[in-house]
């Protein structure tokens, strides 16, 4: 059970506090509720951009990293594609820089034409780095804009092509931050060695002359049922025929979404699950296979991915996954297996916790969803869960009108 | 509430200074087990959760064939006389844990995440693994396979195939840390071969235990009942030489139309037990070790000629390296290699500033205070001094260092070690 307490300034910035006295460090984190979801489909990769754009220097501190490492702490930042990050950790004595920082960022950034400049080509070697120099890299770049026709879901949040990122101006930046990073559309958790009443006088101090902005009212396009499968074959100078097979599932409040979780578990969850079982050591088709999900706020994909033994076709590779679907949904799996993965995911939770950091962001995207409180009924949720609602949503997911496949192929 | 005007917003608020932090590593309680084998246990933490590592000398060192440390190690979950590879998978899912194995170069381990109440079921079957396991013909074929394929893939790509040549450069490609796989390695691989290296350096090897996490009451117990009665044999680790390359400059073209080049450079660099290696800890913090260093500001930051650009001391046990690792976009990669010996050149000609200075000792102690955070981050510093031959003096020794070391020998350290001569560089594409 993890404690916290909750109030929400003047301005709208909702502030989530977690003590910990067990440890000498604070962490402060700032999740804005914004993502690539919410980029403009000609100029995808912003949010990302942006958030590189975040330690450019604010309105009144030209650097930002070099005032947090003076006082011993480091941080990081991460985008998806529902939400932007961006996390402190320093020795508890120091709060009050995090707070001084952060807040001046929030308040104004310096928008220099140097910064972004410089950055829009750092971001273009990361997408060269992840997505372009390296076998199979573009997969999910292809996966998802195969996978969804309308929702914003369909780009990465690195963005659908580098041009998007080069062509990026000062006045979209500009842009961006006032109509997002505003202390409405923000939530600040401060956890760790503090008092509620040191964070909610810092909170005032900092934060609360900060002009509210307006609330963000999103209205995504929501992604039709699909109706018929959808494939595609890729050739690439890879070693490997790879094959990916994703199904939409739910969206993340969704009592579904936690039964497709645990499916996920049964069919890629380790040395026992039954994809790698059947597949890799049985059947000696794959010589790896995943299954997993983003678990994003939206409606997402559960998918199977594995490359394939030398010899081995993809209708046969294909043909074998069905098979192994199939059981799923014609016989309930046993209680003890159900049991197994309700086990790990009660140790993955417990593991999950154990650092501060991960507390505060957890606290922090629970709160985005709705309701901090949330992240302490999650394994409740999991524990509803029954065989047969297995069954059922196998039968319900695992339709192959509800299925989009690569074929990625060697070409040599 | 206050007003933007009022508020002193271009100041920083007063910070303590990293200094003044009386930094502590946490005693470790001891315990010696029937056969001998010592163990090391780390006791905190709010969650019930606990991991047991063994540590086995029967890392790559030992192994008088390239692959057989790493193969018998990775193969210990893949049979027992009375468990099949699933079983033995099934039994730790079960119990939501996570069982692991790791080979290293000196050491190779099996460990094992876990909630705290499932120990007493788990220990059991560990033991199993270290002393009945079978190496079933048909799991080495399996594993012999998909590891093939897996290197097919890695070959593909520039930073994997640039990190086996630089360590090839700097120690030689038949030193434990210079070696590595090739297809041909794994076709000759034989069970007999795995079979006999499992009974010397399992069965009868030498082993540490690091347990950590909110520990049962029991734990001493629990340890000796289940790894007390192992042989716990004489294993002593030989001395190899490394042999780094004489040519010192390599172009290496793996993908003709790659966009990145992955640049390593490297310089051979003493182990911990050096006078200046904590010295050169600092000055490599100043040169590429954190995000603020002078390599980051200037080839990401001013140049945007990558995503990241590090440079560390690799973690080994004998000797060590000094290495700087980063992609960078085709194109640039000269120019790249270039500004790092203009980095080099600055900390040999001009002493860090004071400011700079305390920055950096400010950074490393707060980093040092956030990784004594929780159970798990304690046991690794301890295994680190244990495995290493060093006391817990080595980790006061590093906390002075960074508080007191000056400008004026961070600079001579310079001019001792950064030096372009001294450096092999290679960029592969």
């Amino acid at each position: 059970m993890v404690q916290f307490e909750r109030f929400t300034l003047a301005n709208g910035l909702r502030v989530v506090v977690h003590q910990d006295t067990s440890t000498p460090m604070a962490v402060v984190n700032v999740m804005y509720d914004v993502g690539a979801k919410d980029e403009d489909p000609s100029r995808t990769g912003f949010a990302h951009l942006f958030e590189h754009l975040m330690f450019g220097g604010s309105v009144n501190i030209p650097e930002y990293d070099e005032p947090l490492q003076m006082a011993g702490g480091e941080n990081n930042a991460y985008t998806t594609n529902d939400l932007t990050n961006y996390y402190i950790q320093l020795p508890a004595e120091n709060l009050e820089t995090a707070f001084w920082l952060e807040s001046d960022r929030m308040l104004s950034l310096a928008f220099t034409p140097k910064s972004l400049d410089v950055q829009r080509k750092v971001v273009c070697e990361e997408f060269k780095e992840h997505y372009l120099n390296k076998p199979y890299g573009d997969v999910w770049l292809r996966l998802r804009d195969l996978s969804y026709q309308v929702h914003p879901y369909r780009w990465m949040t690195i963005g659908k092509e580098l041009a998007h990122i080069e062509n990026a101006q000062l006045q979209d930046v500009k842009d961006f931050f006032f109509r997002h990073y505003r202390p409405v559309n923000a939530i600040l958790v401060v956890a760790g060695n503090v008092t509620v009443e040191q964070v909610r006088t810092l909170a005032e101090k900092w934060f609360g002359s900060i002009e509210p902005g307006e609330r963000y009212e999103r209205s995504l396009p929501a992604e039709p049922r699909q109706t018929a499968p959808r494939k595609l074959e890729v050739r690439a100078d890879v070693p490997l025929d790879a094959l990916y097979k994703c199904w939409h599932i739910y969206p993340r409040l969704d009592q579904r979404y936690y039964v497709a979780d645990l499916i996920t578990e049964v069919l890629g969850g380790g040395g026992s699950s039954r994809l790698y079982q059947a597949l890799v050591k049985e059947q000696k088709l794959f010589s790896n296979i995943e299954c997993y999900h983003f678990g994003t706020v939206d409606a997402g994909l559960l998918t199977v991915e594995g490359k394939l033994v030398k010899g081995v076709t993809p209708e046969a590779a294909e043909a074998a996954i069905a098979a192994e679907l199939e059981k799923l949904k014609a016989e309930s799996i046993s209680a003890t297996e159900l049991q197994k993965v309700k086990n790990k995911t009660e140790s993955a939770i417990a593991f999950e916790d154990m650092t501060v950091m991960n507390r505060a962001n957890s606290l922090a995207f629970y709160e985005l969803l709705g309701d901090a409180g949330l992240m302490n009924s999650e394994l409740d949720r999991y524990n509803r869960v029954t065989v047969d609602d297995i069954r059922t949503e196998c039968n319900e997911i695992f339709q192959e009108s509800n299925s989009n496949t690569i074929w990625y192929l060697s070409k040599n | 509430m206050q007003t933007a005007t009022t508020l002193d917003r271009k100041n920083p608020p007063v910070i303590k200074d990293a200094v003044e932090f009386d930094l502590k590593l946490k005693p470790c309680q001891r315990y010696t087990l029937a056969n001998g084998v010592e163990v090391y246990a780390i006791d905190a933490g709010a969650e019930d959760v606990v991991q047991v590592e063994c540590v086995f000398y029967a890392g790559n060192w030992v192994e008088d064939r390239n692959l057989l440390a790493a193969s018998t190690n990775f193969l210990l979950k893949n049979g027992t006389s009375a468990k099949n590879a699933f079983q033995i998978n099934e039994h730790f899912d079960f119990f939501g844990s996570y069982l692991n194995r790791n080979c290293y170069n000196e050491t190779a381990t099996l460990s094992v995440h876990t909630l705290t109440k499932h120990l007493p079921e788990l220990l059991p079957v560990m033991r199993e693994m270290l002393t009945e396991s079978v190496f079933p013909q048909a799991e080495i074929d399996t594993y012999k396979q998909n590891m093939k394929q897996r290197l097919n893939v890695s070959l593909k790509k520039a930073d994997f195939v640039a990190g086996r040549l630089i360590d090839a450069y700097l120690y030689g490609p038949t030193h434990p840390y210079g070696r590595y796989s090739s297809f041909e390695d794994f076709d000759a691989l034989q069970r007999d071969d795995i079979v006999a290296f499992y009974e010397k350096y399992y069965v009868n090897g030498r082993f540490v235990l690091f347990v950590s996490g909110k520990l049962p009451a029991n734990l001493y117990e629990l340890l000796n009942d289940s790894l007390g009665g192992l042989a716990n044999g004489a294993i002593t680790l030989p001395e190899q030489a490394s042999a780094p390359a004489g040519e010192k400059k390599y172009r290496v073209t793996n993908d003709p139309n790659g966009v990145q080049g992955s640049i390593r450079m490297g310089m051979p660099f003493p182990n911990r037990h050096h006078p200046d290696f904590l010295k050169v800890q600092v000055l490599n913090n100043i040169f590429g070790g954190y995000f603020g260093s002078r390599l980051m500001s200037n080839i990401r930051e001013d140049k945007g000629y990558t995503y990241g650009i590090h440079s560390y001391l690799e973690n080994h046990i004998e000797q060590s390296a000094w290495v700087i690792s980063t992609e960078a976009g085709r194109d640039v990669c000269e120019a790249t290699l270039g500004e790092v010996y203009k980095e080099m050149e600055r900390l040999r000609q001009e002493p860090v500033d004071a400011e700079e200075l305390q920055l950096v000792r400010n950074y490393m102690i707060g980093i040092i205070l956030g990784d004594l955070d929780g159970p798990f981050h304690i046991i690794n510093r301890w295994k680190n001094l244990i495995l290493n031959g060093l006391t817990e003096d080595f980790f006061y020794q590093q906390m002075a260092t960074i508080k007191n070391i000056g400008a004026g020998e961070l600079q001579e350290l310079a001019n001792k070690y950064l030096r372009p001569e001294n450096f092999y560089e290679l960029i592969v594409v």
